[in-house]
């Protein structure tokens, strides 16, 4: 690693911006295109000071056209570069679906295999800091339902850090989520970021009696509710998902067989969102295992509202959980 | 020679078009590419053409019919050697196709090895805090603790083994991969299977359908109830520390009472021993804790109320044992009434599920064959059962004096965990004393 | 097309007629076995094309890039994709060239360099640019070659690769086969400004619109747009004019236009006229034309055979080709 000690304290964005400078240092095929990344230095600061150190070649400022250059992004890829396309956020990906469904997915497959698309598309994704509904939205349940894609949402510094080397040299195309109010987030960066899988979800911390099951931003929301739980004699797991495509099966039901109670706190919708696939893969693999129906915490079904009271009740937070797990337990604690 | 033309499919959604106009007839010389007529389809009227050289022969469909793809619209005479449009290929994938592998997530070069499996610090450790951000070790491949220990019981069944007093950890249940079933509990409160299982949908608490014949049981259902009853019999010989006690009862004066009875009632309502020794039996529980209830998770629980099952037998082999409900408080006219039918359902297969589940003890009875005492086994989760043999003439003593008078040998089989000799015999002898005195004040006790 | 180029020997006449034949018989059995049930799906046929695909193919070179669309047997066949793999992938047997798994729409194939059909309008564009970005960045020869309708330009995908090519100044042919029917609608009454080559030049791009039914035109500006691309100067951008005898896909009963408009247009079709002014310069004679009608006959009736005797995917591979099973090179 070219960071130095192994324990270190970074910044969420500091650790991503290590990354993509590893990956454009060790790999000539590399290259990050998008908005803004190169003069501006990227619309949260994860590639400032690249322009200057790997010239417009490999910093490529993009016109606002997601389409054409998610699109070029997979062309690119399929004639043999290895290129991170970043999309400013999940909102803005929408008008790049038609590149990324019905393209980048099926390329593949259509081809009879005969090409793959390798290319990395980083977006940031989800709410919290009132910026109401056109910028608020945590689509990745959307892209996880895709056959040929892979998704996947690092929570972690380590992950930050960690998760594009495996994604760039992944054949298939790799949706990297990058959960916008972790970008400030400071952690140890440790020697488990060399190591990072883009598959397998993680025990962020062990517990007996309840399992929650999240992803992204919403891990640090559990890991506080945890806590809070904890002093109520109430021992929670927390699982990171880490990929939402695919999922990882035998890490969920081998939490639940333990725990036999699992609540599930996903950013996304309720409806048809990412918590109701975990949770029907637990009824088909662990019905028997559950002492309690399964649970989930999303966000509420509104479009982000702007003022911050609204914004936070709507939004999973660690009160919601904790509340969640107590009437699991029939309020007895 | 001849080859058909038929009508083309031209869509994927097409599934018959009218023939509007033919611009050929028989006689008119075609070639490969002409348009030889029109056909009126969804989407409007669409030119079709010809791929043959050759003479129109025959014209087989009239403009104004709508015929399904497919079908022969021309006959063509066809010069020299026809290519005659190939055969669609019946779908060979569709047809016999076995079930596709299933298919795997993560495939190909992308998908990850298994890390290292979650440490086992349940509790070890503080917790992390989220400013220090520290992480376990990475889980990915968790390996799921052996769950084959653990009994797998649908909630419904779950729900429903509680209110019928059944133990599941003594089922084998007959759900996907063993799994216990509601069903499966049902078949189990009876004591042993019925013929058929009970479909029982209707909700907690109603009465489910009554079960089908047994005279309709064929060979299958019996096997199956000798087999329940088998495992049944031999996991109580196994986990019940049986201790038997008998008592030759002399219960003349019964026997007096019954045929003073009966002789002043009409046929319909005359009483049977059995039915004294049901309600004796009942009203003995009633005083003497530990028979009349169940034994589960390694303690005794008293039922609240009494229903002694009464063991009757099934024509062609098979046991079951109804319970005549809230024995002790049932009239005797009211009690025998219950007791014919329940014989005569039970006979028949329609004896309801709630029945079946009901006994908190059992009265076995061979009464109406020459043994003398019955040796009976504990039917689990129960505590005791009676036996009763037959009521015969024997010489027996009576204040110093040799007389004839009726015996009736009553056994107690009872569950040593629960209670012992001295509480068995003075089970015992209440219920020989009540069976002997019908006229007795304590046959008032309500 | 008025003259032939001078210079043009027999040989070379024959050729190119032979080459629009081959595509023009292949079409013709395809409308017949869809017909007959043998293909299924959506397919769009390119009767009355057939000179562009032709004469773009004459240029291009191995190390080129090739995107098109869902009217995609003409390219294919023309840049050398064998009938047989072609007729197997539409039958959908695991012979054809994207292993029966696309398609009329997804024809693609690796060794021509042939990224697909694509169904969806306008899609295929940003791939062509990503394509020559690659290979402008890697320092590769190759160049682009995207081919497209008219009814592109109405769709955002358009505006925006032009742009980016131009602006990047990647070495990428947009070759827009105007036909005047995108569907059924005719061009003036989707699009302000019917001139769609005007309409490209506007994004600073080399841009000029030529007879789609002249071969030899086509060849000849196909020539110098790609030499301006190969020397770097930036992406060209061609408009052929032309016509599509067929209706837009099988299933289609031509509501929005006259038979005698697609009547006229048949006169003056790519074959026809070639056919024509090489009779009349006496560079072939009829007995040509009905042995080269023979030969692409036969060699279609070929590759019926061997898409006919090919086998199907077995069900159990359902799951391939999800995720690459290879390691990307």
């Amino acid at each position: 690693m070219t960071d130095g000690t192994a324990a270190t304290r970074i910044t969420y964005r500091e650790a991503m911006k290590q990354a993509i400078r590893e990956a454009l240092q060790s790999d000539p095929r590399t290259f990050l295109m998008g908005e803004d990344v190169g003069k501006y230095g990227g619309c949260f600061a994860v590639s400032k000071g690249l322009l200057a150190e790997f010239g417009e070649e490999r910093i490529r400022d993009t016109p606002l056209s997601e389409s054409g250059f998610v699109g070029a992004g997979i062309g690119a890829a399929m004639g043999g570069m290895r290129p991170i396309v970043e999309i400013m956020t999940v909102n803005f990906s929408l008008l790049a679906a038609d590149q990324i469904v019905n393209n980048a997915a099926t390329l593949c497959h259509m081809s009879g295999g005969q090409f793959s698309v390798p290319v990395v598309i980083r977006m940031a994704t989800g709410a919290g800091r009132q910026l109401a509904a056109q910028h608020s939205h945590s689509l990745e349940a959307w892209y996880a339902q895709v056959p040929g894609l892979r998704v996947v949402v690092p929570a972690t510094i380590d992950d930050a850090r960690g998760m594009l080397k495996p994604a760039l040299e992944c054949p298939d195309p790799v949706l990297i989520f990058e959960p916008a109010s972790l970008y400030n987030m400071e952690g140890e960066l440790t020697e488990a970021a060399r190591h990072a899988e883009i598959s397998g979800a993680r025990v962020q911390r062990a517990g007996r009696d309840v399992t929650l099951i999240t992803y992204g931003a919403s891990l640090w929301r559990c890991v506080t509710a945890a806590e809070e739980l904890a002093a109520a004699g109430i021992d929670a797991e927390v699982i990171d998902l880490r990929s939402l495509r695919p999922l990882d099966d035998a890490a969920i039901l081998g939490s639940v067989r333990r725990t036999r109670r699992v609540l599930i706190v996903d950013e996304g919708w309720r409806s048809g969102g990412i918590a109701a696939e975990v949770a029907m893969r637990i009824v088909e693999q662990g019905f028997y295992d559950l002492d309690a129906p399964i649970a989930r915490v999303c966000t509420e079904e509104v479009p982000l509202p702007y003022p911050k009271h609204l914004e936070d009740a709507a939004l999973p937070n660690p009160a919601r959980i904790v509340a969640a797990v107590k009437r699991m337990f029939g309020n007895a604690g | 020679m001849r080859v058909e033309y038929r009508m083309p499919a031209l869509g994927a959604d097409m599934e018959s078009g009218t023939v509007v106009q033919w611009h050929v007839q028989p006689g008119s010389r075609v070639k490969r590419g002409d348009v030889v007529g029109v056909v009126e389809t969804d989407k409007g009227a669409i030119d079709v053409e010809i791929f043959e050289d050759g003479v129109v022969a025959e014209l087989l469909v009239q403009p104004g019919t709508k015929v399904p793809v497919g079908t022969p619209l021309a006959m063509i005479e066809v010069e020299g050697s026809s290519r005659a449009p190939s055969l669609p290929v019946e779908g060979g994938a569709a047809g016999s196709a076995p079930s596709p592998a299933p298919a795997g997530e993560g495939r190909g070069e992308g998908s990850a090895p298994s890390p290292a499996p979650a440490g086992e610090g349940w509790g070890e450790g503080s917790a992390p805090s989220p400013a220090s951000a520290r992480e376990r070790e990475p889980a990915g491949r968790v390996r799921a603790p052996d769950s084959s220990a653990r009994v797998r019981v649908s909630p419904a069944a779950r729900i429903r083994a509680k209110a019928l007093g059944v133990d599941v950890g003594s089922l084998r249940g007959t759900g996907p991969d063993g799994a216990i079933t509601r069903e499966d509990v049902e078949r189990a409160a009876k004591g042993a299977p019925s013929p058929q299982p009970s479909p029982a949908r209707a909700g907690e608490g109603a009465e489910p359908s009554p079960q089908p014949s047994p005279a309709k049981a064929g060979e299958g259902e019996r096997k199956t109830m000798r087999d329940a009853i088998a495992a049944s019999m031999s996991r109580s010989k196994r986990e019940i520390p049986h201790y038997y006690l008998s008592l030759a009862a002399d219960v003349t004066p019964a026997v007096d009472w019954l045929a003073k009875h009966n002789a002043a009632v009409p046929v319909t309502e005359r009483l049977i021993f059995a039915a004294l020794l049901v309600k004796a039996v009942a009203l003995a529980c009633q005083h003497e804790k530990g028979f009349s209830g169940f034994f589960r998770d390694g303690r005794y629980e008293e039922a609240r109320a009494v229903h002694v099952g009464v063991a009757v037998a099934i024509r062609g082999g098979g046991l079951i044992a109804p319970a005549i409900l809230d024995t002790a408080t049932k009239p005797l006219p009211q009690l025998m009434q219950e007791f014919r039918d329940i014989v005569a359902r039970a006979r028949a297969g329609r004896l309801r599920a709630s029945e079946l589940a009901a006994p908190t003890i059992i009265l076995t009875s061979l009464g109406d064959t020459p043994v003398e005492s019955v040796f009976p086994i504990i039917q689990p989760p129960q505590v005791a059962i009676v036996g009763a043999g037959a009521v015969m003439p024997r010489p027996w003593v009576v204040d110093g004096q040799l007389s004839v008078r009726q015996l009736c040998t009553l056994s107690l089989g009872a569950d040593h965990r629960v209670t012992d000799g001295r509480l068995g015999a003075q089970f015992l002898v209440r219920i020989a004393r009540l069976v002997s005195a019908p006229e007795s004040p304590e046959w008032r006790v309500d | 097309m008025t003259n032939l180029p001078a210079g043009l020997t027999r040989e070379r006449g024959l050729q190119l007629l032979r080459e629009m034949l081959r595509i023009r018989q292949f079409e013709g059995r395809c409308a017949e076995l869809y017909g007959a049930g043998s293909i299924r799906g959506f397919m769009h046929l390119y009767d009355g094309e057939e000179a562009i695909a032709v004469g773009v193919m004459q240029v291009l070179e191995p190390q080129d890039s090739i995107v098109s669309t869902y009217r995609d047997h003409g390219h294919a066949i023309a840049r050398g994709i064998g009938m047989g793999p072609l007729m197997a992938e539409l039958f959908g047997k695991r012979t054809g060239c994207s292993g029966g798994r696309g398609g009329s729409m997804h024809v693609f194939d690796k060794r021509t360099r042939f990224y697909g059909g694509n169904a969806i309008v306008g899609g295929g564009l940003p791939l062509a640019v990503g394509l020559a970005l690659a290979g402008k960045m890697q320092r590769q020869p190759g160049i682009a070659a995207c081919f497209f309708g008219e009814g592109a330009a109405a769709e955002g995908e358009f505006h925006e690769s032009l742009n980016l090519a131009a602006l990047w100044r990647l070495p990428v042919l947009f070759l827009c086969e105007n036909n005047l029917y995108a569907m059924g609608t005719a061009l003036a009454r989707s699009e302000a400004e019917t001139d769609i080559h005007a309409k490209a030049a506007s994004y600073g791009l080399r841009s000029e619109a030529v007879d789609g039914m002249d071969v030899f035109a086509v060849e000849n500006a196909v020539r110098a747009a790609a030499a301006h691309a190969r020397s770097g100067a930036g992406p060209a951008f061609i408009e052929f004019r032309t016509y599509r005898f067929r209706p837009h896909s099988m299933f289609d009963a031509q509501l929005y236009r006259d038979k005698a408009e697609v009547e006229e247009w048949q006169k003056r079709g790519p074959i026809i006229m070639l056919t024509t002014l090489l009779k009349a310069a006496a560079l072939m004679t009829e007995e040509d034309f009905q042995r080269l009608q023979r030969e692409a006959d036969g060699e279609v009736s070929e590759a019926v055979a061997f898409a006919e005797r090919s086998e199907w995917e077995p069900v159990e591979d359902l799951a391939r080709h999800v995720y690459a099973e290879v390691a990307a090179s």
